[in-house]
């Protein structure tokens, strides 16, 4: 190769010196930490993580044990209660948050990769195999998801969290397939992915280190809102009877709470804490993915 | 070196693809080695298309590509692929989504390392990078480790000629290169194809502009609606247009001094001498070139 001394033209000049990664980042960093939504939802998701994760290692006994009195409100010894069979609520509901954590990382999870995997290879492949994953996605899109959770759980001999978490996650994820699949779509005709191709790169690492980082902000908000929607499935099944069979989670203490007449009875502390937990949980999981919305998107942003 | 014969492609338009749109009809031109031929023509005319197929990135509807007697559009499998792009690269039209805009623009040098050179020692492939960019006549401090929007377009359409130039290739396909470039930057880019010229690289320069097609080409081809209207040595095109819309173009062109009413007073005063151009029928796919002087061909006309 011959070599041409370099002589810098006119339009070399001019280029600001400014380290451009750390101003994006550094961006970023500076909407997120002023964005009252991100930082309250993160902080609420954040605690009740914490309160599933640690609270469970200062319980001795186990969150279904008759440990106390019976029916007792609020107090010192029991800090939510107990039931009417002696449980002690605030065991309950610390185990109940772990598992209601892991049905949602789970089933998100499951829904989350497959969405992104269908979603990613139909937009990216175009023709025929788009057709045939499009027609597969409207088809699991169309079955009636609860019904089938209800008769596949009913059906099945084992009850477990993970079960059912990999029910919910293959269940969920066609709307993250399609939507995925639409920017997919449109990223697949820029130039640079051509110039990977002329750069000798395999689909799926076109796939993996053009398209997905140009949609991270995309992606991280679909799994936020599927593990939103996997946490509400997992208590809508708990609700009805189609929990996990000897565990415990947020769910499954409001059916409890329920078929032993606590709303009747005035028990307010077998009721409120759970309903209260996944209301809080998923809440402020919608509210902090609309807070990364407006960090991410430079046109929702406030000022 | 590169040889198209009667290469078509068609696309399936329309509600259920009944209707068939002709994108390229029936195109033969060869590229020799240090050779720059022009695909001239307006906007669909089917000239990116012909470079896209050359460049292995659209399929062939019928006909064959030659690069060195092998046929590019039935390449099948992932490495022969790669080493036809070992060969035969191209630069895309706009240099702004030719870069991942996340990434900073040198990760295309990169790209063609790992992909082609992964022994290369750190120190050997700086020095080719270096080269390359001497070559484009880019200084390195000014276009390393910047992110793309940190560049002019000049800059990013000569890294990546840079880029193609660290491959060992004989043909370049260069789509439209200068049309998002302004007048300053325009000149260097095409100084520089003349300098790749010289060292016996072979260019297919793709193009709507018919001053820069006469500027640079040794041989201009004028497509029309997929077609070759006149295909000649570019002097003889340029100075002696045979073809009706050759000569519609040529009159096309905005001249400094003189008005549209003088020009077109002089086209009826001086009535070209007549050439017979070659028919088809109407259901004939083909377009026949007529030989009219030596190298120089016309086709047929389409209204």
């Amino acid at each position: 190769m011959t070599n041409v001394p370099a002589t810098p033209g006119a339009a070399d000049s001019g280029a600001a010196p400014e380290p451009a990664g750390e101003r994006k980042v550094s961006e970023g960093l500076h909407f997120a930490r002023r964005n009252p939504k991100l930082l309250i939802g993160t902080g609420i998701v954040l605690a009740l993580l914490f309160t599933g994760l640690i609270g469970p290692l200062f319980i001795d006994q186990g969150p279904n044990v008759y440990v106390g009195p019976k029916s007792q409100p609020p107090s010192s010894e029991y800090w939510m209660g107990t039931t009417s069979f002696g449980q002690d609520i605030w065991a309950q509901f610390v185990y109940g948050l772990r598992s209601t954590f892991l049905v949602g990382a789970l089933g998100g999870g499951i829904a989350f990769v497959v969405g992104t995997a269908v979603g990613f290879v139909a937009g990216f492949k175009g023709g025929l195999v788009d057709e045939l994953l499009n027609m597969f996605t409207n088809v699991v899109l169309v079955l009636p998801t609860l019904v089938v959770l209800i008769v596949a759980v009913a059906y099945l001999d084992v009850r477990g969290v993970v079960v059912q978490a990999l029910f919910i996650g293959l269940t969920s994820w066609p709307w993250a397939a399609r939507a995925v699949r639409s920017q997919a779509l449109s990223l697949a005709t820029r130039d640079y992915v051509d110039l990977a191709r002329l750069s000798g790169r395999r689909t799926w690492r076109i796939i993996t280190t053009e398209i997905a980082p140009n949609m991270s902000s995309y992606l991280v908000m679909s799994f936020i809102l599927l593990f939103g929607g996997a946490i509400l499935i997992a208590a809508g099944l708990d609700f009805i009877g189609l929990g996990p069979a000897n565990g415990v989670s947020l769910g499954l203490m409001l059916e409890s709470a329920v078929a032993w007449s606590a709303l009747q009875l005035g028990m307010w502390w077998w009721f409120i804490p759970p309903g209260a937990g996944i209301t809080l949980l998923v809440g402020s999981m919608y509210i902090l993915n609309v807070g990364l919305d407006e960090v991410f998107n430079p046109k929702l942003r406030e000022l | 070196m590169l040889e198209l014969s009667h290469v078509h492609k068609v696309y399936r338009v329309g509600a259920f693809g009944g209707a068939r749109l002709r994108a390229v009809r029936d195109v033969n031109l060869t590229v020799e080695p240090g050779e720059v031929v022009s695909l001239i023509g307006e906007s669909g005319s089917g000239k990116s298309t012909i470079g896209k197929m050359v460049l292995g990135l659209t399929g062939v509807s019928s006909g064959q590509i030659l690069f060195e007697g092998n046929d590019v559009s039935r390449i099948r499998g992932f490495s022969a692929k790669k080493e036809y792009y070992r060969r035969v690269q191209g630069v895309f039209q706009d240099p702004f989504s030719s870069f991942n805009p996340i990434f900073k623009a040198d990760r295309v040098f990169e790209m063609i390392r790992s992909s082609y050179f992964p022994a290369t020692s750190d120190a050997d492939w700086r020095q080719k990078v270096l080269d390359a960019i001497g070559t484009v006549r880019l200084d390195p401090g000014n276009v390393l480790d910047k992110y793309p929007h940190q560049l002019s377009g000049g800059q990013l359409q000569r890294l990546l000629i840079a880029r193609a130039l660290l491959l060992d290739i004989k043909l370049l396909v260069a789509d439209e290169i200068i049309s998002m470039l302004d007048a300053s930057t325009r000149i260097d880019v095409l100084n520089l194809l003349a300098d790749l010229k010289e060292r016996g690289l072979g260019i297919l320069f793709v193009t709507h502009d018919l001053s820069l097609g006469n500027y640079v080409s040794d041989r201009s081809v004028i497509l029309r609606k997929g077609a070759i209207a006149e295909m000649g040595p570019t002097r003889a095109v340029f100075e002696n247009p045979m073809h009706p819309y050759s000569r519609h173009l040529l009159s096309c062109v905005p001249q400094l001094h003189r008005t549209w009413t003088e020009v077109d007073e002089e086209l009826a005063a001086n009535p070209p001498e007549d050439v017979v151009l070659p028919t088809v029928g109407e259901d004939d796919d083909s377009a026949p070139l007529t030989e009219v002087e030596k190298g120089h061909f016309v086709g047929i006309d389409q209204h």
